[in-house]
Parts: C-alpha cells; structure tokens; sequence
C-alpha cells in the first residue's frame, strides 16, 4: 500500500452538463498538509466533498487510506469519516447547542464513555484551541474566530487521521487569521494526521503547508512546494499568488465588445 | 437543568392532553353514560322509517335502552327492516308496540318503545310487525290541506 | 431579459417534470425518514423529547386559547340559530359534534402548521443553509436520523393531544356562552351532547384526523426544511410553503376522511 493518505486519479466530475472537475490527479503524503487552490468556483470544495464521500465523481478512482471511497456502502463510508475531521466554511457549529456539548456532540455519538471521561476529553480540546474558558457559551456569542476554533475543536474530537478544512481563513481578521493558520499546522504534527487546506489566501496557507496544488477551470494547473510556488512562472499562478487584477482569469465576464454594447444602446 | 425543564414541560403537556381525551370520552362522549349491557337483537318491520339513522338510540319512557344497527328494506313483504340491540337487562312483551318518534319539532328521530301485555317475552332474534311508522310531515301537511279545503267547500 | 426565449408550453412541461421529480424525492425522503426512524425511538427521551416540548408545549398557548374563543363563537352563534327553532338545548350537541368531528382535528392542524410546522421548518433550514446538516453527515451522523425524524415523531405524538386539548376547550368555551352567561340549562346541554356524541364514531374519528393532520403536517415541515435552497431567502419560501401545503393537505385530507367515515345512514 503507498503511503498516501488520499489519492485522487484521473477524477473528472460535473453537475449536470457543467463539468467541474476534468482528469484531476491530487495525492496527500501522510502527514503532511496540502492546499489546494484556486479562484471561487474552481471545484476545490467539489474536491473535498469527494473525498468525503458525499458526491461521486463520474469518473477516475478516489481512495482515501487505500479504500475506494465511491464504492463504499453507507455504514462503511460512516466508518470512514469516523476517522475524519472537516472544518466548514463559517463553523458551521449546532446553534442549539453550547460550545462544550458542540465538542461533546461526536463523542456522545460515536462512543459510550462515560460523561467524565467526556468531559476530560471535551476540556482538552477546548484547551488545544485556547477556549477552555469558553465552554459554556452558545454559538451565538462567539466570534468568527472563535466559532472556527470551536469547530477545530469539535473536528479533532475523535483523532482523525485526515482534516479537512473548507476555507478556514476567509472571513477572519488578520489576528485570528494567524491563530487558525498555526492551529492548523500545530494540530496535523502533533495528532500524526495528514490535512487538506482548500483556500484562496495565498500568503497565510503557503507560510504553513507542505505541498499546494493550483486548480483552475477544472484541471491542475500547478502543484509543487511553496518555494516552487512563489518562484513559479506560470501566468495563472503568478496572478494568483500576486493578486493581480487581470491576467490568464479575465476581468470582465465574457461579453461582446464594449463598442458594439454601447453603439447598440445608442441606435436603439 | 435545562433536560428536566423540558421533562416536567412534556409530562405536563401530556398529562393535560390525556385529560382533555378523557373528558372528551366521558363527559362529552357517551362512553362513560349509558351502557348497553349483554345486548339482544331484535328486528323490526316499519312501514315507513322516515328519517331513521343507524345508531338512532332506542327509548322506552325516555330511558336509552338501545341503539339501532342495522337498516334495509325486506323485498319479500316491501317494508323497512331495522335491527335494534337492546339491552339484556329489559325484556318486552310479544306484543311491545315499536314507534318511530322525533324528540321536538326537528330534532333527531328515535325508535319508541311502548311496553304490551302479553304473557311471552320477545325473544332475541325475533322478528315484529307491531310497530307505527314515522310520521311523515309532508303527508301530514297534505292531509290537513285537503281537510281545509273539504272545510271550505262545506261552508260555500 | 436575459431569460431564455420559452414558450409557455415548455415552461409549462419544464414544471411539470421538475414538480414530478420534486415527488419522486419526497417519497425517497419520507422512505428513508421511516428507515431512519430506529434512533428516535431508541433515544425517546433524549432525542424525541425536546421536539415533544418543542412542537407541542409551545403550541399549547395558542391552541388553548384559540379553542376556547372558537368554542365561545359557536355557542353565541349556536344559540343564536337554535333558540329560532326553540331548541337551545341541543346547543351542546351542535358545539360537541362540530368541534369533535371537523374543527378540533382542522383548526388544531393549522395553528400547528403555522405555530410549530414553519418553526421546523425553519430550525432545518437554517440548519442547512449554515452547513450543520452537512458537517454531521460528515462527522458519520445521520441527518435524517438525528434531526429530521426527530422533530417528525415530536409533530406525530404533539397533534392529536393539542386537537383534543382544542375540542375541550372549545366545548368548554361553549359551556361558559351557553349555561354561564345565556342560562341555557346545564343538564340538557350535558345530557343532549352525550346522547349524541358517540365515542367510537364522533370521537375516535376526529382523533384519527388529527393523528393524520400530525402525520401530514410534520412531513411537509421536516420536508419543506431539508429540501430547502441553502439561502435566507430560500429559508423564508420553504416557511412560507410549510403552511400553504399544510393548509392545503390538512382541508383536502379533511374532505377525504369525512367522506370515508361521515357517509350518512
């Protein structure tokens, strides 16, 4: 068996006629954390809720620990992602539950410890992310930074050997931004896990990850090391990691010539 | 905590809607009231039901003693069949008169029974024909317009 | 506009398959709820309970006093009508039977609808649209299981106690109008209504209503909030459906069951 964690060959997906994923060949090393990015609606969520399971993609072969995750049945697909953890965009914590029984919610489901030991376990996650203090506020009442720590929290629950996070940085101030950023690293080396960062904040997740992969309409378009990264001299991936207006990605949504659009409007 | 809080919540919502069914039951309902005991079958022939429902209760001086159950139309003698189930407790002479009754002027219809004087009881499963039809209020209203206008043909 | 040329036959046609494939995902989704349905019954008490409380002990205020206003018009209204044919007394019966058969079990299903169905609604909605129902899935829960038939059962068990407890309130309602305060006598208004309410037919079918208005309405709100689109607008459509459809389900099926147990003779 490779050592890869995830390994994604030839997937191509697409919703209804719109393909969204052509021929992607994505691998994770175990232990290591990879990003992957890409301009909004580049297929990098479609590209974690494959590997979670949740869609199936038309074609290629998706394996997460050396199991072919499309051809699982429910309850094996369930034991599956036992064993991973995923970040939502905004948290996406239980609103009517507090931040300990957030935390509590996958052990309470998963095993029959007793609430002691529960509420060891719940403590040190809380205390991992620095909200130990926080466990007995509601969703509610917590910034966007720390709705997101709490959700980290609330991932890790069960040790996962695979984290997911669906862009953990948008949204969030610079402060929090570094926090997540460090807990995300911290977090992969010291749970031994291996972690996927699909994000478009260039400058926080090359700072932190090991391998990045550049996806734009469809396709891999890029993938090495952050220094390969930055050194690049693809166009697309210089406009990207330099924020340029235009470049390879258009400014304008496709349309006619501007001349003819504004003569059109005078003759009319 | 707030687990109780939501316990005691339930326990008192069900408790209330339990109540509720129950005074629907026997308070509203006839659940509670009248209770036909070691029921018997009798069948009826009427020459003319009128508005009779199934369920129609069965009285004798006022008191329910039964219910009807069943109503057809017996082809052989071209009268109306009703089945009643009375209760065991009250027996009736051969000769009882059956009578179809309305309480107040628009109210439901109710089999009437008038006790007779015959030394044998009736039977469960026996069948009558000593039974007066339900008055039926168009004939009435008939009869008096004809009565009317005899009475007015005399004085002319 | 950029909206595609269509003419109205296709638009027509693009609905009927899209309302035909909508039904087709409800059956799937009802099946898999009842599937799913092992865990509320198993966890009852931690799970079903506080969707009892939500669903039913929230609503009791409404229902409690709506019963007890519609109880107190139908027996000024009552009154008013019978006293004409002079007989007042069966008052009790008229007020029992149209609250026991018809407004009990209807009138009950819609506050529920509009009280704890859009609340459904909306808490599975929201649910949806800030990803928690996804982010269970992943964490190996089922949605369906965990939240959805939950709130369904909580709806189920919840209905028929707020109809009866709307029938009571209402035949009290017309108690007080009645006897209390018009001084119709109180012996033949009892007396009159139980001669004429009959437990098995007038009573027992009016709780079968309301166990199928509960069954009804649940799904369409438990329905209404998974199948919402993951937006606040599309949330406050999904509300807005939640009663139309359950108004809707609640008079249509209140037809069919009156014609099935109501049918004269």
């Amino acid at each position: 068996m490779s050592d890869n964690v995830v390994d994604l060959r030839k997937v191509s997906f697409s919703y209804g006629t719109r393909a969204v994923l052509q021929g992607v060949d994505f691998t994770v090393p175990r232990g290591k954390v990879v990003a992957i990015m890409g301009g909004s609606g580049s297929g990098k969520t479609t590209l974690l809720s494959l590997i979670g399971g949740q869609l199936k993609p038309q074609a290629g072969s998706v394996e997460v620990d050396g199991r072919a995750v499309p051809n699982l049945k429910r309850h094996e697909l369930y034991a599956l992602r036992r064993r991973m953890g995923m970040l939502f965009q905004f948290g996406a914590l239980f609103t009517d539950l507090n931040v300990f029984d957030n935390v509590a919610f996958p052990l309470r489901e998963h095993t029959s410890l007793p609430e002691e030991l529960i509420r060891d376990l719940v403590l040190m996650k809380l205390h991992a992310v620095g909200l130990r203090g926080a466990f007995d506020l509601q969703p509610s009442e917590l910034s966007g930074g720390m709705a997101r720590r709490v959700a980290l929290a609330r991932a890790i629950a069960l040790d996962p050997m695979l984290m997911m996070y669906d862009e953990p940085f948008a949204g969030l101030d610079p402060i929090s931004l570094g926090v997540i950023g460090q807990l995300i690293r911290r977090l992969n080396d010291a749970l031994g896990a291996s972690s996927i960062i699909v994000t478009h904040d260039v400058a926080e997740s090359l700072a932190i990850v090991d391998y990045v992969y550049f996806i734009g309409e469809g396709k891999v378009v890029a993938e090495g090391t952050p220094d390969e990264i930055r050194a690049s001299q693809d166009p697309y991936v210089h406009q990207f990691v330099h924020s340029e207006a235009d470049g390879p990605v258009r400014f304008h949504y496709p349309a006619q010539p501007y001349r003819d659009a504004l003569l059109a409007g005078a003759n009319a | 905590m707030k687990r109780s809080q939501i316990d005691l919540g339930v326990g008192v919502f069900v408790v209330i809607g339990i109540v509720a069914l129950i005074f629907l039951a026997l308070r509203v309902g006839n659940l509670g009231g009248e209770k036909i005991q070691n029921p018997y079958e009798i069948s009826a022939y009427f020459d003319n039901i009128g508005g009779l429902k199934v369920r129609a209760p069965v009285k004798v001086a006022g008191v329910v003693i039964g219910r009807v159950t069943d109503i057809g139309y017996s082809k052989d003698r071209y009268r109306a069949l009703v089945t009643l189930k009375l209760d065991g407790r009250y027996e009736f002479s051969k000769d009882t008169y059956f009578t179809i009754n309305t309480s107040g002027l628009l109210g439901e219809q109710y089999v009437g029974v008038e006790p007779g004087g015959d030394d044998q009881d009736l039977q469960p499963g026996d069948q009558t024909t000593h039974t007066q039809s339900a008055i039926v209020l168009e004939k009435l209203i008939g009869r008096f317009m004809i009565d009317k206008a005899a009475e007015s043909g005399d004085q002319k | 506009m950029k909206t595609p040329s269509v003419n109205p036959i296709q638009r027509r046609g693009a609905w009927t398959v899209d309302s035909i494939w909508r039904l087709g995902f409800a059956a799937r989704f009802f099946f898999s709820l009842l599937l799913y349905s092992g865990q509320s019954l198993r966890r009852f008490h931690g799970l079903t309970m506080r969707e009892i409380y939500m669903s039913g002990v929230l609503s009791l205020v409404i229902i409690v006093v709506s019963g007890l206003f519609v109880g107190l018009v139908l027996g000024l209204q009552g009154y008013e009508t019978l006293q004409r044919f002079g007989s007042s007394e069966a008052l009790g019966v008229l007020v029992a039977l149209s609250l026991v058969r018809e407004l009990g079990p209807v009138v009950a299903g819609l506050l529920f609808a509009s009280r704890a169905g859009t609340a459904v609604t909306a808490e599975i909605g929201l649910m949806k649209t800030t990803q928690q129902l996804q982010a269970m899935d992943m964490m190996a829960v089922n949605p369906i299981a965990r939240v959805v038939a939950p709130r369904f059962w909580g709806g189920v068990i919840a209905m028929p106690l707020l109809a009866a407890l709307f029938s009571a309130m209402g035949v009290f309602g017309g108690w007080l109008i009645g006897v209390v305060l018009i001084g119709v006598d109180g012996g033949a208004f009892w007396s009159q209504m139980q001669s004429s309410v009959d437990f098995r037919f007038d009573i027992l079918n009016g709780v079968i209503k309301s166990v199928v208005f509960g069954f009804a309405v649940s799904l369409i709100a438990v329905f209404e909030g998974y199948d919402c689109t993951p937006t606040a607008e599309g949330i406050s459509r999904a509300i807005t459906r939640t009663v139309v459809s359950s108004a809707l389900a609640i008079l249509a099926l209140d037809f069919v069951l009156t014609s099935f147990m109501f049918r004269g003779n």
